[in-house]
């Protein structure tokens, strides 16, 4: 009785998330290290893909990777599964995204952050050296010193191109700025190591920088909380960080992966889905300067108003970042 | 001139920071492998105490009931340890990596329980922490060249586990070579037979060499959690249980000179951070991998030919047996 009752609620339950997408949609996504909760990049994937399962009642299979040689087992994990889209979190998966799509030619594949160029994948690329140069601009704004700092993760030509980005923000803004800019390691551990971050923090904070901005994962949590120890301004990446510190959190550099983690999974099951390299910017609304309730004070109209023209200018192409990925040089 | 006096003097701040947690894990690991216990499980006690102490400092915002529990928590894994090495006569090794793995993996999962936050613990605000203490007479001596920087930059403003770990090393020294209790661990280290012999509890000294070293890890992970940082976060102290072990051994399990090894390793931390991104007169900007890989390069060109041979204790991961 009890087992017929139960095959009756899963038969009624699968019908119903049946109706609601096509039947071939289960996603998944892979997210990397440091974890869904970074409060940074992997969890914004996260909160795409917990709104796609709230609207679509579809739920998704996870897997959080906590060390490099689990990448791509996961991912075939996925694949033998028989899941589509699966989602690749971050540029460290380009390659084992790369190698699981040519295994399964029949299944979609996105890569968020990195690049890869097959039939069945779709490659979602940010420009954050757009987003990265308007916070650059509210930096160099608030700065007292003259002074700027920049934290980066691992040492990888993408993050050099958030430095990049900022520097040239805050000299646009203010040309005689000086950025100071810093690499928390060479190994992907530098994404989760706080202490690390914090006192990477207090080494430009004794430099003379009063604004920082951390492009580095879990290990912006360290470089927050030092700031605010110091009394000194600090910038969010990827996520809308400034709930962590009202008051001390200037703005955050968001860059809207949950906007893709969202649309991968969503035209996955309407059959809208592309293959290709898609590359957002501000026009886009792929990347993006935060402004809320909580660092609304720290906020001029001065600078605001140079920030939003600065973004028309960047739209409109009067503008031009230079991207430090496209020659590996920041000239 | 004046430049460089301040680089160096914050250089010397950052250092005493970066080295508190290694001081205290060399210390502790002194007590333990002096006693003829293998200590890897460093890591994995200082990480259960960052944990416990960021969990209890989150939930009762004091920071001195968080440094008891992280204690507590450290000890128990110190027993843990020493019921597999002493009472069973386990591999040392094995008990060890056990702990580090067990801490690894159950602080996560333990974090995702208890906060939701991907193992993550809240962020605590300044009340729930140990904040820096500023000595008097900062801003008197502010104006006298020289002393008055180094009085205010390198001695004032560290919080109270900085200056603890400083008073360990000396305390440890005197415990280990002036006290009976410490001319006992140093023979059960040696010759467990003779301890034996003298109708000394091997197996009593070195369980309460082992909880000894519990207590200083769990300083360690205290220091990690809410006084460097404001909360805990997975596998967050990323390696320093071994290197405080490397610098145990550097030091030849004495106390002054594994101190000095973990200033060293603290220096080179904190020169490395500083030195990134700077340009130098002649060499143009250093290169990040460079930079990084300083102190591992000095520390194989010291070990190789400066320091000499290391002799550990006689006895060391030998379990003891009674003739039957």
């Amino acid at each position: 009785m009890s087992f017929l009752k139960q095959t009756m609620i899963v038969g009624a339950a699968l019908m119903l998330s049946v109706s609601a997408q096509a039947a071939d949609d289960k996603p998944a996504v892979v997210f990397d290290m440091g974890g869904k909760f970074d409060k940074s990049f992997n969890q914004g994937v996260f909160e795409g893909a917990e709104r796609f399962k709230k609207e679509t009642g579809v739920a998704y299979r996870e897997f959080e990777v906590t060390n490099e040689t689990q990448r791509e087992q996961a991912i075939r994990k996925m694949a033998q599964r028989g899941r589509s889209p699966i989602v690749g979190v971050g540029f460290a998966q380009a390659s084992a995204i790369e190698a699981v799509a040519k295994e399964f030619p029949d299944l979609k594949f996105t890569i968020i952050d990195g690049f890869v160029e097959l039939p069945n994948v779709q490659a979602v690329l940010f420009k954050e050296e757009e987003g990265s140069f308007l916070v650059g601009i509210l930096a160099a704004m608030a700065s007292k010193t003259g002074k700027v700092g920049y934290i980066g993760g691992m040492d990888i030509p993408l993050i050099r191109a958030f430095g990049c980005g900022y520097e040239q923000g805050a000299k646009y803004a203010n040309p005689s700025v000086e950025v100071i800019q810093n690499m928390t390691g060479t190994t992907p551990a530098a994404w989760n190591d706080p202490g690390r971050g914090s006192e990477l923090t207090k080494g430009q904070v004794d430099r003379g920088a009063d604004v920082i901005y951390a492009a580095a994962g879990g290990t912006g949590v360290g470089v927050y909380q030092a700031a605010k120890d110091a009394g000194k301004l600090a910038i969010g990446v990827d996520s809308n960080q400034n709930h962590l510190h009202p008051g001390t959190m200037l703005t955050s550099m968001v860059k809207r992966v949950d906007v893709a983690a969202y649309n991968s999974f969503k035209t996955g099951g309407d059959g809208t889905w592309k293959s290709g390299v898609q590359s957002l910017g501000l026009k886009e609304g792929g990347v993006d300067w935060a402004l809320d309730d909580n660092n609304r004070s720290l906020i001029t109209a001065a600078m605001e108003k140079r920030v939003s023209q600065a973004k028309a200018d960047i739209i409109a192409g009067k503008i031009k970042v230079h991207d430090y990925r496209s020659n590996n040089s920041c000239k | 001139m004046e430049d460089t006096f301040m680089f160096a003097v914050l250089t010397l701040d950052a250092t005493l920071r970066v080295s508190t947690p290694l001081i205290f894990c060399a210390m502790a690991g002194l007590f333990s492998e002096r006693s003829g216990i293998i200590d890897i499980s460093l890591e994995g006690k200082m990480l259960s105490a960052a944990f416990i102490a960021a969990s209890v400092a989150a939930v009762t915002g004091s920071a001195w009931l968080a440094l008891v529990a992280a204690i507590c928590v450290a000890s128990g894994l110190a027993l843990l340890h020493g019921f597999a090495c002493i009472t069973h006569k386990g591999n040392h090794v094995v008990s060890g990596v056990a702990i580090n793995i067990l801490a690894s993996g159950l602080t996560v999962v333990l974090g995702i329980s208890w906060f939701q936050r991907g193992g993550q613990t809240p962020s605590l605000p300044s009340s729930a922490r140990f904040m820096p203490i500023e000595f008097p007479f900062t801003d008197a001596l502010n104006g006298t060249p020289l002393l008055g920087t180094i009085y205010k930059e390198l001695l004032s403003g560290h919080n109270i586990l900085v200056y603890l770990a400083f008073l360990v090393v000396p305390l440890t020294w005197w415990v280990v070579f002036q006290t009976r209790f410490g001319l006992r661990l140093r023979a059960v280290g040696e010759n467990p037979t003779a301890v034996d012999t003298a109708g000394i509890s091997v197996s009593g000294l070195r369980y309460r060499a082992v909880l000894i070293c519990g207590l200083l890890t769990g300083f360690a992970g205290a220091y990690l959690a809410i006084a460097q940082n404001a909360g805990f976060v997975r596998d967050m102290t990323a390696g320093q249980g071994y290197i405080a072990l490397a610098a145990l051994i550097f030091g030849k399990w004495r106390p002054f000179s594994a101190f000095a090894a973990c200033l060293l390793f603290g220096l080179l931390d904190a020169i490395a951070i500083r030195l990134q991104g700077v340009h130098l007169a002649g060499v143009g900007e250093v290169p990040v991998e460079l930079i990084q890989a300083l102190p591992y390069i000095l520390t194989v060109i010291l070990l190789a030919g400066f320091i000499g041979k290391a002799v550990a204790p006689k006895a060391i991961g030998q379990p003891y047996l009674k003739e039957r």
